[in-house]
């Protein structure tokens, strides 16, 4: 029976020399624990004016990388946010200088569980644990680094999402735009849920052998595609699937026509984004970093006052959520928006009607891209960009 | 711009920090922005709306005046504008009360239900009144809490709301002749606008 389909060969992932800023000071992490040197993997499109004002950051989300508006070298595929992000677009970077840095934790160059710790050894699952602000701080660092003081604006989705609102509260004088997409100050228990049965599917998986696969040269590709499939049905709504795939069948050839084969087109989708996320993302990588997002709750170091996170704040906020996106609802970012209000922040908050679910800030949805677009403009007038 | 809106904004001092409720396309908080140099940010229930005024670059907030004013922190503001929608609201009276307590002052402009043409529908009809100001059938009109000037000005007394202005203005948004006696503004005027403060 032809229950699992033949996942790719089980291959380490390709090494990759991606363009890194390393930091030999290191960083005190949130655990307590000090990373003493890193790396991150970071991309730059357009160029920073005289004055150091139009830097914008772009954050990815969970299985995003720095490759945001141009090819991604490993997979081959177009940057991940290329509907919004270039010459002439939204994010026009003409305009901007946008900067792009794979997280903390991440396995696209920066230092992560798939990188080396001091003594040679691969970190693997003895990676300390992150937080969402271990992420920021480092991408502080970075832009430090390429010699910006101040953000114009900081953007992202998500994941992404969570390190803008984490940006703000931790640095408010060195963001003076804030646009948190489809994101929530803390991660829901529906949220954690998921994310523990991705988990969960790579423990279970053989190759796992307890996170030291790499030692073997194995990868927990099924645990993994599974973790992938099961996330990306959260990522997609029920309308935008029975529109795509509604009831179809896959036209079987007489091989395959058993119980278990390829039947509905929705599960073939699936198996395919498994299987491609197999090729281009660490296990240990995905642990960590679900974890991190799990931890993320911007109010519990004030008694689970979120409107103190934000006292004083100066930043101009441009919430956005979709209509469909069950994974983060909208109910999520007016609950900030009005914590926002209570801080008298300035703040915008549109809900875009989308039928694409979370994955609606990934795609080119005009309503979605001209809000960003004008609250940009309007931030850059306030903030005297020519 | 809506003549009622130009009039508003004539009111408010220059620099001024505002939130106009009820905000539509974003016009007197673009105004007030440019021409007088106010932090001006919108609160708007349609959502079509927010996304307009977003997408003019304008800080507008999806909400309404009777669930999100009490999130905003005391003295937020200088000015607290409501324009034409205190009689569609659930309780006008918390909603004046919350706009007093997060503002320094409260603009507001509401339909007269003492105008003469509605007096009389009523007397000679005995139906409810239709007119340019209340055009909508009772079964399916917004307004669900009409007042009189008098009443308005009654209330203000009751709560302890200081009048620093008022004013009766015709359908279109422009000043009526009414401004010496407040009986001939609630027979005469089709609208009224009040500057309050807490007194």
């Amino acid at each position: 029976m032809d229950v699992a389909p033949d996942w790719p060969a089980a291959q380490p992932l390709p090494v990759f020399e991606h363009q890194q800023a390393r930091f030999a000071e290191g960083l005190l992490l949130d655990c307590g624990q000090r990373l003493d040197a890193f790396a991150l993997a970071y991309r730059t499109y357009g160029t920073l004016n005289a004055d150091r004002s139009n830097a914008i950051l772009v954050c990815h989300a969970l299985t995003g990388d720095q490759y945001v508006a141009e090819t991604q070298p490993v997979t081959g595929k177009q940057g991940w946010w290329t509907a919004l992000v270039g010459p002439g677009c939204t994010i026009d970077t003409n305009r901007f200088f946008v900067v792009c840095s794979n997280v903390l934790g991440g396995c696209m160059g920066s230092t992560g569980p798939r990188s080396a710790r001091p003594n040679g050894e691969v970190w693997g699952t003895d990676f300390p644990p992150l937080t969402v602000r271990d992420m920021v701080r480092a991408q502080q660092m970075l832009m430090a680094r390429l010699g910006v003081a101040r953000l114009f604006a900081v953007i992202g989705g998500s994941m992404g999402g969570m390190q803008v609102l984490e940006w703000a509260a931790t640095f408010p004088d060195r963001v003076f735009a804030a646009v948190p997409i489809a994101t929530a100050s803390y991660h829901s228990a529906q949220n954690i849920a998921f994310n523990e049965v991705s988990r969960q599917a790579i423990a279970a998986d053989p190759d796992f052998l307890g996170g030291r696969y790499w030692a073997e040269g194995r990868v927990p590709a099924r645990g993994l595609a599974v973790a992938r499939m099961m996330a990306h049905i959260t990522y997609l709504s029920e309308e935008a699937l029975t529109q795509k795939f509604g009831r179809k069948r896959r036209r079987e050839d007489s091989k395959a026509a058993s119980f278990f084969g390829d039947m509905f087109e929705v599960e073939s989708y699936l198996r395919h984004q498994g299987s491609s996320f197999v090729r281009r993302f660490d296990a240990n990588s995905y642990l960590t970093v679900t974890r991190a997002m799990d931890w993320f709750d911007l109010s519990a170091e004030h008694d689970g006052d979120l409107a103190a996170a934000f006292a004083g704040t100066r930043t101009r906020f441009c919430l956005v959520s979709f209509t469909s996106d069950w994974l983060f609802p909208t109910a999520q970012s007016r609950s900030v928006a009005r914590a926002l209000n209570r801080a008298a922040a300035n703040v915008s908050f549109v809900e875009i009607e989308t039928d694409r679910g979370h994955d609606a800030f990934l795609l080119d949805e005009p309503d979605f891209r001209r809000t960003v677009a004008g609250f940009l403009a309007g931030c850059a007038e306030h903030a005297g960009i020519g | 711009m809506r003549v009622d809106l130009a009039l508003i904004a004539s009111l408010i001092a220059p620099g001024s920090r505002v939130l106009d409720i009820g905000s539509g396309d974003g016009t007197l908080i673009e105004h007030l922005f440019r021409t007088r140099n106010c932090d001006a940010r919108g609160m708007e229930i349609d959502m079509a709306e927010v996304t307009h005024a977003v997408q003019h670059g304008l800080p507008v907030m999806h909400g309404d005046a009777d669930n999100d004013l009490a999130q905003y922190p005391d003295n937020a503001f200088d000015y607290v504008v409501l324009t034409r929608t205190l009689q569609a609201v659930e309780r006008p009276r918390e909603v004046l009360r919350q706009m007093l307590r997060i503002g320094t002052r409260a603009l507001v402009s509401f339909p007269n239900f003492g105008h003469w043409e509605v007096r009389l529908q009523l007397l000679r009809s005995g139906r409810m009144p239709m007119t340019a100001t209340w055009s909508r059938p009772w079964y399916e009109t917004p307004n669900i809490h009409p007042c009189t000037i008098l009443d308005f000005r009654e209330l203000c007394a009751q709560d302890g709301y200081a009048v620093e202005q008022w004013l009766a203005i015709d359908e279109a948004g422009r000043k009526a002749p009414w401004r010496r006696s407040l009986w001939l503004a609630n027979l005469f005027g089709e609208q009224a606008m009040f500057l309050m403060r807490r007194a």
